[in-house]
């Protein structure tokens, strides 16, 4: 029999070296699974991994699909480090999208350097607002809130479906359910030319730094890191146990609300009744994937971005159905998720287990 | 890549010749026209998406290895929609099919990188040289189905499983409502809003919920068999959507309207292999065959398949519009007068419930 | 309109008895200190596994058993990563719903058009005719009746007998039960697996009786709020009855009102009423932090690993 044996310190080189394992892994699974469906595995791997990113617009839609993950991201796993569970940042990034995309069509025609700050602004402010909800309730009336976060994601999604068929709804669509196509000036400018990869990309990474000195350089750093351990110890530092989750919600929600606020004024450019493909709900597996830290975030969604732009690769030149890109996708995350069981153990032979 | 299909397509023209003659091999050996489709659900969903893939291996099956068919299937309408149509142009598709309204604005601007690839874009209304638009004039079938439910309802009370406000929908609700209270001025219509098109609980739910406010035939506006399936189980009556459902529900689907995209794919797959393709605006009805119906249930009787028959056929010779005048919407304000008919620009953008249909539309 | 008002409780609990299932598993899970957010994967698998053996054999048990097993597979998944290779639960959970959904999309492909009738209806003579009441207790399919035992079975577990004692040792505190000599990683194991087959079960009750079919995703989001459900019954069996007739009672009566025709609101306002009401009750119940705390796993979602 083996068993795990943990380390007195975490392997820094086990740290580089289990994602490396887990792809290997998962390339050995693939194999089984490809041959099962009788896919040329060379082929499955190159659609998987290698296609997608093998041209710059390949990179930059890399871009494009991971800043959203990653801005959302870097907020949960701070959150998550408190110990707030916050599940609902889909919905957050729902209501960043309404908010901010109701000011590009208020805004509408207006040709000013404003409109997009505005824009930002709003995006920020009503991903808080709403994730400013569960705050309240937790810290006022003790509701978890992993529920009411979640159940609002809901709420949220039925709110922009209900103001893309009436409020917001383009005058000139024929009643059809989506807004008017924002004005040049409420688009985000495009880093790359010919590409979609825009400003956002460069604030995630942003983010990501700011994330980082905040967790590694601030009190309320430390106190978010020790609230998670030992809620008392965070008091010590100064910060209370309701404003820690006040801030975990806020910050995750406003990163959120900014995400989607960057979906609607840069790869769609209008309101339309589902905004975001998820990302809400995927950030949490990038944040514990990138370990609960800013820069693992942004390797991790990265790495998940991939998996999503592999998918439809793989779909495109293979024919698989979306079903095997769901299956693959799911294994790679359980080898990553796996692996990192290195980083803090030891694989030993047991010789006789002593009690 | 995409070099690489034209210099296919003009070996293609010169080996036709030859081909007549000698043995067919040689078209074997050229690259296959690659066809593109971006379905909105999975293929497997019954309804919608389900109908489309069907269209696709009606193509696959008239030109065989002349065609090389690709689909992505649960492509979000959003963000991501616009790169997998990129993908598949830039990947040497010659023709590509987007068949959901969400990807109207991702096609266009598709479509304005690629002038050489033909673009199909389902349902929408922006169009371009090399974009074309498509949908059915599913109404026409509605007002089949509404004429057939105003004869066979003993309760005098209809109801409509719908999934979103849109006018898409509306419609319907209108064609089939006007169709039944010209057999039946005493039935009305009772509508519930799911705000889904496919959440098989939720569409039984409102099901049950429609039969236990004392409607006996459901028709519906989502995906799933499964209000057919409480219609049967229940013993009341109800129609099918997108296709045959009738395996569900075998002594409850009076009939149901089939979407069938087989005839249209074929024929926009054969123009733009050999370059006759120009961009279209399509809107067809029962006759184009793009509106169809399985055969009626067994418990239709012989008066309302004769009178469902005249409906199909004066609507195919153009003696009959659904919407024909009278026309009073729900307030009692006349839409249309007697002998005029609603126009298609009105038709389109629907948003008003006509005189027969219960509650409010949600706006 | 008493006999509608019948009729749409009817409906209710129908509507109501997926979420009991999966919720009353997780539960146990949740209690034992452990976190798995893949209940709406585990859903599908149970949910195309019991239609596909019903479609092969023909045979109900055959069906459920097989909706129970595979929910049980994919948390051996689930147990194996998080309780030997100390994965974090949260990632695993959510990782497990996207290979679900998968997986069950890719065994579901035969099965697209296949049809089958759905679970034949408990008829008791004499007792089923009885006016309202003998329609109220009676007539439901058999899985209807387990959801309730079910739960009964689950709160008389957790509360009267040792087993139950040990599990929630083992979810208050892992290092204290491990230090009395508990198996912390058995139980979890076993908590977690349980959990695994109420889920299946509850997908096998979406396929076979309350949309008797198989389509993907047909789950639509129902092992989300059942993971709700939990956290809404502060993790007290009896509550999730509650909070799954409450979810699905409001869910239905919003349809009810929308028949009527006589209710003008926009139907996605309406469509928002079970998730608001859930959290509306949730804030009502949720004053008596203490009561919380008392039964909250105060381990649930951390990593253990015996050191010996």
């Amino acid at each position: 029999m083996i068993r795990l044996q943990p380390r007195a310190m975490p392997s820094k080189l086990m740290g580089y070296l289990a994602p490396v394992i887990a792809l290997c892994l998962t390339l050995l699974s693939g194999l089984i699974l490809f041959a099962l469906l009788g896919v040329p595995i060379g082929e499955a791997f190159h659609a998987f991994f290698i296609e997608p990113v093998s041209t710059l617009y390949g990179l930059s839609e890399l871009g494009v699909k991971a800043a959203p993950l990653i801005l959302i991201g870097v907020g949960l796993s701070i959150g998550f480090r408190a110990q707030v569970w916050n599940i609902g940042a889909e919905g957050q990034l729902i209501l960043g999208g309404i908010c901010g995309g109701a000011v590009a069509l208020y805004f509408y025609e207006v040709e000013a350097w404003y409109v997009l700050p505005l824009m930002m602004l709003a995006g920020v402010i009503g991903g808080m607002l709403w994730a400013a909800i569960p705050a309240l309730l937790k810290t006022r009336f003790n509701a978890n809130e992993i529920l009411t976060s979640l159940m609002l994601t809901y709420v949220a999604g039925l709110l922009l479906s209900f103001l893309v068929h009436g409020a917001l709804r383009d005058p000139d669509g024929y009643n059809f359910p989506e807004s008017r196509l924002f004005h040049d000036a409420a688009l985000l400018p495009v880093i790359m030319e010919g590409t979609r990869l825009h400003i956002g990309a460069i604030v995630a990474v942003f983010v990501v730094v700011a994330g980082w000195v905040l967790l590694s350089r601030t009190m309320l750093g430390f106190a978010l890191k020790v609230n998670g351990a030992a809620p008392r110890a965070g008091a010590y530092a100064g910060f209370g146990q309701k404003r820690l989750i006040w801030f975990s919600l806020l910050f995750t929600g406003g990163l959120a609300g900014l995400a989607g606020l960057f979906e609607v004024a840069g790869p769609i450019g209008q309101l339309l009744p589902t905004i975001s493909p998820g990302y809400g709900f995927t950030a949490i597996i990038v944040a514990f994937l990138g370990r609960l830290h800013p820069v693992g975030v942004l390797f991790a969604g990265l790495v998940m971005a991939l998996s999503y732009l592999g998918g439809e690769s793989a779909q495109i030149t293979l024919n698989l159905p979306v079903a095997v890109t769901g299956v693959f996708q799911g294994l790679l995350l359980f080898f990553l998720l796996a692996t990192d069981v290195l980083i803090n153990f030891k694989i030993v032979r047991n010789v006789r287990r002593q009690l | 890549m995409y070099r690489k299909t034209v210099l296919a397509k003009k070996l293609l023209a010169a080996a036709t010749g030859l081909l007549l003659t000698t043995f067919s091999g040689i078209l074997s050996a050229d690259d296959p026209f690659k066809i593109g489709f971006v379905y909105v659900g999975p293929v497997g969903d019954h309804g919608w998406t389900y109908r489309h893939d069907i269209g696709r291996q009606a193509i696959e099956a008239e030109f065989g290895d002349k065609v090389e068919t690709t689909f992505v299937e649960s492509v979000p309408e959003g963000a991501d929609a616009e790169r997998v149509i990129r993908k598949l142009a830039s990947s040497g598709h010659g023709l590509i099919f987007t068949t959901s309204f969400g990807y109207m604005n991702p096609t266009v601007k598709v479509a304005k990188a690629f002038p050489k690839v033909k673009f199909e874009h389902a349902t929408g209304y922006k169009r371009a040289d090399n974009v074309s638009t498509y949908s059915a004039r599913f109404y026409e079938g509605r007002a089949v189905l509404g004429t057939i439910a105003g004869m066979m309802t003993k309760t005098n009370t209809v109801g409509y499983i719908a999934s979103f406000p849109i006018p898409e929908v509306v419609r319907g609700i209108n064609a089939f409502t006007i169709a039944m209270r010209k057999v039946n001025p005493d039935a009305t219509v009772k509508v519930v809003w799911v705000n889904t098109w496919y959440d098989p609980g939720k569409e039984a739910d409102a099901a049950k919920a429609l039969i236990d406010q004392g409607v006996d035939i459901v028709t519906q506006h989502t995906d799933s068999p499964a209000p057919l399936q409480v219609a049967q189980e229940r013993g009341v009556m109800g129609f099918g959507q997108a296709s045959d459902m009738s395996a569900f529900a075998p002594d409850a689907q009076l009939t149901s309207i089939i979407d069938n995209w087989d005839n249209y794919y074929v024929e926009r797959a054969r123009a733009a292999m050999d370059g006759s393709w120009a961009s279209e605006d399509v809107w067809a009805g029962i006759d184009s065959g793009m509106v169809d119906f399985p055969e009626y249930g067994a418990m239709v009787p012989d008066d309302v398949k004769a009178a469902a028959d005249v409906i199909k056929e004066s609507i195919v010779d153009g003696s009959l519009h659904p919407f024909q005048g009278p026309i009073k919407d729900q307030s009692g304000k006349v839409i249309a007068e007697e002998g005029a008919t609603i126009d298609d620009g009105t038709l389109l953008g629907m948003d008003f419930y006509v005189e027969g249909v219960q509650g409010t539309l949600p706006k | 309109m008493n006999e509608t008002i019948l009729l749409a409780i009817l409906t209710i609990i129908t509507a109501a008895t997926p979420l009991v299932f999966a919720a009353i598993g997780e539960l146990v899970v949740e209690k034992s200190g452990v976190l798995n957010l893949g209940v709406e994967g585990m859903m599908l698998v149970g949910a195309v596994s019991s239609f596909t053996a019903v479609h092969v054999t023909g045979s109900a048990s055959l069906g459920v058993l097989a909706g129970m097993f595979a929910g049980v597979m994919l948390a051996l998944i689930f147990a194996f990563l998080t309780l030997n290779l100390q994965s974090s639960q949260v990632a695993t959970g959510l990782a497990l719903t996207i290979f679900g959904i998968g997986v069950s999309a890719l065994i579901g492909q035969p099965l697209i058009g296949v049809a089958y009738e759905g679970l034949p209806k408990v008829q008791i003579p004499v007792l089923s005719d009885i006016p309202v009441l003998g329609r109220l207790f009676f007539g439901h399919d058999i899985l209807v009746y387990c959801s309730i035992a079910l739960v009964i079975a689950v709160s008389w577990f957790l509360k009267r007998t040792r087993a139950g004692l040990i599990l929630r040792a083992v979810g208050d505190s892992h290092d204290a039960a491990h230090a009395l000599g508990y198996p912390v990683i058995r139980v979890r194991y076993l908590a977690t697996l349980f959990g695994g087959g109420c889920a299946g079960l509850a997908g096998a009750y979406l396929s076979m009786a309350y949309a008797p079919m198989w389509v993907e995703n047909m789950s639509a989001g129902r092992g989300w709020i059942a993971l709700a459900l939990v956290v809404f019954a502060s993790w007290q069996p009896s509550r999730v009855l509650f909070g799954a007739y409450l979810f699905g009672g409001i869910s239905i009566l919003q349809l009810h009102a929308q028949a009527s025709g006589t209710i003008n609101i926009p139907s996605q306002l309406m469509s928002m009423l079970p998730y608001l009401a859930t959290i509306i009750v949730l804030v009502l119940i949720s004053r008596d932090q203490g009561r919380i705390r008392r039964n909250a796993p105060a381990s649930i979602g951390k990593a253990f690993h015996p050191t010996t």
